[in-house]
């Protein structure tokens, strides 16, 4: 649904998206992920036809932006950075000016808004204005705008900022429900947010993608990803460690605590992960040592966004 | 037609907003009072003893010189400070349906206030037996007048974010197009050049075709001035909302 080719925007000499391409296909949910001025906005900008690439080309459904804009655009709901919406409006006054700019009208209009009030939980503010609207409403009003046609495809330009944990909880479900047969782009540098809502993941830094794929297989590359690590609350570390360096299959083992014992065991190769923490298993049982925690590590999202965004980590860098 | 339909709904968001906030009122009611009070009191209405809306209209390029930048700065500038722009120009319409919207919004605020002179017109036929085809023109000619001012706004006001800096723009730009056919600056301007450079400058001031049109000749010359500067201004909008864009 959405297919973005070698993007690129300057501002000035500075080039805020410099090469980007992806594709995001119906049912996928693809997650925007980068620290603040790395591109993610821009991006949504070209792809929602608000801004105009320098080069490069954005097509949604089977139209590109820049061509064909009022097409391309009766496709997409787009929530902008910040949730703008028009302040001096009441909020069924400004989803039914959305609806209209989209062609709704009559009895479809009316369904197509109490809809959307009913689906981001706006109904005890339905007629209120909006600039007296907390941080929480407003934000899901201009959610509402965007959903509000049932649009095939879904910009969110970091749609659970500024809420509350139970409303980001209520957004990220509500994403994940439309991300069912929908095509759906959102940024946010919430990490627990990617792994809770996407089906694949994007890292971008300094207008590049440095990352991309599930969010497993990105946790996959973090430092510590595939490593075990045991906590003994019996013994020492260093009175462990012989017996774990003779193990088949393992390549390193790195201290982490003496008291309590807390190691961390290399496998030789990933796959053989399972296989060697069966067998640290057998070995605490056999020398009864008193095991209070044997697990593989995940890796963690976070590690990897660091480890590649990092100014001084990554090649090739600027300014 | 979907288009004018999408115009229609920008223009009717445009004017919820704009009648929701004082501001419309507070044109109306002081071009209403301020256009009485100089044609009665200061325009010599009365003294002339002519049953004419000279004096009426003849103080509408001064009125509108600030009515009409206020009424209408907020009209991209206020979207681009809150950022709804965003939301508006990713909606499915063209850039020109929301230009018009918005110009067409506003010209009915103008439209409005001039009608809600009526009491003028009613007053001078209750005196004495104007033309009223001449007062007509007067109305036609002060509309597009009105109108004139409003796409310069319009042009101004897409150029900032900020309402004050739009209002200072298209004020000096309107006085500029006022005063290069006023007689006192053409008197000073024609002992420097020669009079075909002044019959130039006049020709493209507001003062030279609002006076043709204010003693009720619609000349065709003066109407296709005033939509030539409306369609300028509104062109001129449109490219510096597509530069403001293209970064
Ligand atoms: N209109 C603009 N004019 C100039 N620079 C801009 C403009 N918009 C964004 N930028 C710059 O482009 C870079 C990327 O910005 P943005 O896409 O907003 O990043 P993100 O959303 O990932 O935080 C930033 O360095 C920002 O300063
Ligand atoms: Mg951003």
């Amino acid at each position: 649904m959405i297919s973005v080719k070698n993007l690129k925007k300057v501002f000035g000499t500075k080039a805020a998206v410099d090469g980007v391409s992806f594709n995001v296909g119906k049912g996928e949910i693809l997650g925007f992920l980068g620290p603040n001025g790395a591109g993610k906005s821009t991006t949504m900008r070209i792809v929602t036809g608000f801004l105009p690439p320098t080069s490069g080309e954005a097509r949604v459904g089977e139209f590109d932006v820049e061509e064909q804009p009022v097409e391309a655009k009766r496709l997409i709901g787009y929530l902008p950075e910040n949730a703008p919406c028009y302040s001096d409006m009441t909020v069924s006054g400004f989803l039914g000016f959305c609806g209209e700019a989209r062609g709704l009208r009559g009895t479809k209009l009316k369904d197509a808004v109490d809809r959307a009030i009913a689906t981001c939980f706006l109904e005890p503010v339905v007629h209120q204005s909006i600039d007296t609207l907390s941080k929480g409403y407003r934000h899901r009003t201009c959610l509402a705008q965007s959903i509000l046609h049932d649009p095939p495809v879904l910009v969110l330009d970091e749609p659970t900022d500024g809420l509350d944990p139970n409303q980001k909880h209520e957004v990220r479900s509500l994403i994940r429900r439309m991300g069912k047969d929908k095509a759906i782009i959102f940024s946010t540098h919430i990490l627990e947010e990617v792994e809770a809502v996407c089906t694949r993941a994007i890292i971008i830094d300094r207008g590049r993608i440095v990352a991309n794929g599930a969010p497993e297989e990105l946790k996959a590359r973090a430092a510590g990803a595939g490593t075990i690590v045991l906590r003994a609350a019996d013994r020492g570390g260093a009175a462990l460690r012989p017996f774990l360096e003779k193990l088949e299959g393992c390549s390193a083992v790195e201290v982490i605590a003496e008291q309590p014992a807390a190691l961390r065991l290399r496998p030789k190769d990933a796959a053989s992960a399972e296989a060697l923490a069966a067998r640290v298993h057998e070995l605490a049982a056999r020398e009864k040592w008193k095991l209070v925690e044997l697990r593989i590590e995940e890796g963690r999202l976070d590690d990897v966004f660091r480890s590649i965004t990092l100014p001084d980590s990554a090649p090739g860098k600027e300014s | 037609m979907s288009c004018c339909g999408n115009i229609w709904s920008i223009a009717k968001r445009e004017l919820s907003g704009t009648v929701s906030s004082p501001v419309a009122y507070v044109f109306v009611v002081i071009f209403l009072l301020l256009s009485s009070f100089f044609t009665f009191m200061i325009g010599g209405f009365f003294e002339r003893g002519q049953a004419s809306l000279v004096s009426f209209f003849g103080w509408h390029p001064w009125l509108y010189l600030f009515l009409v930048p206020a009424v209408g700065m907020r009209m991209w500038a206020e979207e681009r400070r809150s950022g709804t722009i965003e939301l508006l120009l990713t909606l499915p319409i063209t850039t020109w349906q929301a230009i018009a919207g918005k110009f067409l919004a506003y010209l009915v605020i103008i439209a409005v206030a001039l009608l809600l002179t009526f009491p003028v017109w009613i007053t001078v036929n209750y005196l004495g037996a104007p033309d009223n085809g001449v007062i007509f023109a007067g109305y036609i000619g002060s509309l597009l007048l009105g109108a004139s001012y409003l796409a310069v706004t319009s042009f101004t006001s897409a150029l900032t974010r900020n309402q004050v800096v739009s209002f200072i723009l298209a004020v000096v730009i309107c006085l500029f197009l006022i005063l290069c056919g006023w007689p006192p600056v053409l008197n000073l301007l024609s002992r420097a050049v020669s009079q075909g450079f002044v019959d130039l400058v006049a020709s493209f001031s507001f003062m030279t075709h609002f006076e043709n049109v204010q003693r009720g000749v619609l000349d065709l010359r003066d109407i296709v001035f005033f939509v030539s500067v409306i369609v300028f201004f509104l062109f001129a909008t449109h490219a510096v909302l597509r530069a403001r864009r293209a970064g």
